[in-house]
């Protein structure tokens, strides 16, 4: 860049020193913006993340992709009889998980802003309290996007058809992703809370494993012990699956779709005002 | 319009503990409007806690204040709408390019996306930042950093500015070039509220100064105040032959009183605090046949105003990590 040198004579202009006065000088302030612009600038600023780094989609990605392919040709004849009647059961489960396990990056990337000094520029700036965690929220949509949409179209290619067809499987997408709204909350929670980005990837790991694993995603509860069962059934995650299922073959049941929205509806409820005044507060 | 208030910042008594810590322990201040005002402090003297409070980032104990009119606790909103922090760490998203900073807060301060952009290019340009404008601000020197932080604190122009350690940790051109833009922008009427560690950065850029430690203002004046209460600089020069130096030191002896050999055996420095008397020991060196390598005028650094100020020499206080809060859960 070539700028004509400035009076102070340093070996190097800093820039040109009508534009540097011109930049200075005093513009009238913008009325601030509503809630709405504010959270959608935050979305885009999630978006420009996965733009430079496309390679972090490849974690969420990857490992449902091995669990689909690993459980339906290993486990799905011993489980179901076939590996096409296992695909049919394990398809829509894999979305929820990989959907869900998609959440815990929703802690990292908030702990990881907290652990960079752009967390204090946010906080200083006049604009809707929750702004940055609701928009964070919406650029993470993208991620859900992908993720699901990549189990899809590996279910599509692995033969697996859905009775429901296109718009059932959208329907089952659409409500795993309110689902995801919710979870998001708490694991942002988590985020403010731990030290560490990979203390939070951890715990989160630690919290949706199990609960994944202790689901219908993989095997039917009814052959699981009782105590087990019991459990399996009242899990939220088996729900999610179930209602999942239903919308991708057309019978979905209206309790579980209830169970669902209220659940996502709870979390919202409980921990994005916790998160709110964790993240004004720290 | 709160503007034409004589004083910007007027705080008393602010408190601030962590735990058993008073990081802050009673500051009071006044800055005017339209100055640059300087606290001076060692790290962990409670610079960064202070700032923080007054950009509403943190809740005072106890205490008051009153931003550009506004009570940074029960009107922490309209103090954000006219204020502008840049924090210790740099306050800019290192996973984004330059520009794409710039116009997120352009968006986040109500300007349009149209407004927003062309900002960004114009403060880029301005800042010699404009070939750096596409690439991620993780790949950007210090200076180039810093130099965004700053620029990120004006994409609209704030009435006040918090400026932490702007310059710490950077070479000295880069600190020049720090030093420029903040001078361009006190022309422009923006009131600086600046912490350094650095009592030449204080005495370059401040019209007033506090000097803080342990939490409490410890001396408050202007540069030349707070350097008389503190007693003289030095003159330092350096010899090219080391063989000259008991020389050199006769001559010295005679001009000015005090004369202490430095452990570089071609240094040597005397307590002066008057460039005319150290010009004419300078010419009388060289009339003695005395060949120089360099020399300066040095003010007394920070170590010595605190010294003066306090009799012991500034020390790091454990107490207050860089950055307090974040250590420091909230009850």
């Amino acid at each position: 860049m070539s700028t004509s040198p400035t009076t102070s004579g340093r070996s190097e202009p800093l820039a040109n020193e009508t534009a540097l006065r011109n930049a200075l000088a005093s513009t009238p302030r913008p009325p601030r913006p509503s809630a709405v612009s504010a959270a959608l600038t935050f979305g885009w600023r999630g978006m420009l993340k996965v733009k430079h780094v496309p390679e972090q989609l490849l974690d969420v990605t990857i490992t449902p992709v091995m669990f689909v392919v690993m459980f339906t040709y290993i486990f799905g004849g011993a489980i179901a009889g076939s590996t096409a009647e296992y695909l049919d059961y394990i398809l829509p489960g894999i979305l929820v998980m990989s959907v869900l396990f998609t959440t815990i990056y929703s802690g990292v990337a908030l702990n990881t802003d907290l652990t960079k000094g752009v967390v204090d520029r946010f906080r200083s700036l006049p604009i809707w309290r929750s702004a940055p965690l609701v928009g964070s929220l919406l650029g993470d949509t993208v991620r859900y996007l992908v993720g699901g949409t990549v189990i899809i179209v590996l279910g599509l290619a692995l033969g697996y058809r859905p009775d429901a067809g296109i718009i059932g499987v959208l329907a089952a997408l659409a409500l795993v992703i309110v689902f995801a709204f919710g979870l998001s909350w708490v694991f942002m929670t988590i985020g403010l809370l731990l030290r560490s980005p990979s203390a939070v990837l951890n715990a989160g790991f630690m919290g949706i494993f199990p609960l994944t694993f202790l689901s219908n995603v993989f095997v039917k509860p009814e052959t699981l012990p009782s105590g087990l069962e019991a459990f399996v059934n009242v899990n939220p995650i088996s729900v999610l699956a179930d209602a999942s299922r239903g919308l991708m073959a057309g019978n979905a049941a209206t309790e579980d779709l209830a169970i669902v929205l209220g659940t996502a509806a709870l979390l919202t409820a409980v921990f994005a005002p916790l998160t709110t005044r964790l993240y004004r507060s720290r | 319009m709160t503007t034409h208030s004589p004083l910007a910042i007027e705080a008393t008594g602010l408190v601030k503990t962590f735990g058993e810590v008073r990081a802050v322990d009673g500051v009071d201040l006044a800055v005017r409007s339209g100055s640059v005002y300087g606290v001076l402090g060692p790290n962990g003297a409670g610079k960064t806690t202070t700032i923080r409070m007054l950009a509403t980032l943190l809740r005072p104990d106890a205490g008051s204040a009153r931003v550009l009119g506004h009570d940074i606790v029960s009107e922490a909103e309209a103090v954000r709408g006219l204020v502008s922090l840049t924090g210790q760490l740099a306050s800019v998203d290192e996973d984004l390019t330059g520009w794409e900073n710039l116009v997120l807060l352009g968006r986040l301060l109500g300007l349009k996306r149209p407004a927003a952009k062309a900002r960004a290019t114009e403060l880029l340009d301005a800042f010699g930042i404009a070939e750096a404008a596409g690439r991620l601000v993780k790949k950007y020197s210090g200076g180039m950093r810093r130099r965004l932080d700053v620029a990120a604190s004006i994409v609209v122009t704030p009435q006040l500015m918090f400026l932490d350690e702007p310059t710490t940790g950077l070479d000295p051109r880069s600190r020049n070039q720090v030093w420029d833009i903040i001078r361009a922008l006190v022309a422009e009427g923006t009131t600086i509220l600046l912490c350094t560690q650095y009592l030449d950065e204080a005495d370059q850029l401040a019209d007033r100064i506090a000097v803080i430690d342990r939490g409490t203002v410890i001396a408050e004046g202007t540069a030349g105040q707070l350097k008389a209460s503190v007693g003289s600089g030095a003159l330092h020069v350096r010899l090219l032959d080391p063989d000259q130096r008991p020389e050199a030191e006769g001559v010295l002896g005679r001009e000015l009183d005090g004369v202490h050999l430095e452990s570089d055996p071609a240094a040597l420095s005397a307590p002066c605090a008057d460039a005319d008397r150290a010009a004419e020991a300078i010419a009388e060196l060289s009339r003695a046949g005395v060949s120089i390598a360099n020399f300066s005028l040095g003010q007394p650094s920070l170590d010595e105003v605190f010294l003066a100020l306090t009799g012991r020499p500034a020390e790091e206080s454990a107490s207050e990590p860089a950055d307090a809060t974040r250590e420091e859960q909230p009850a």
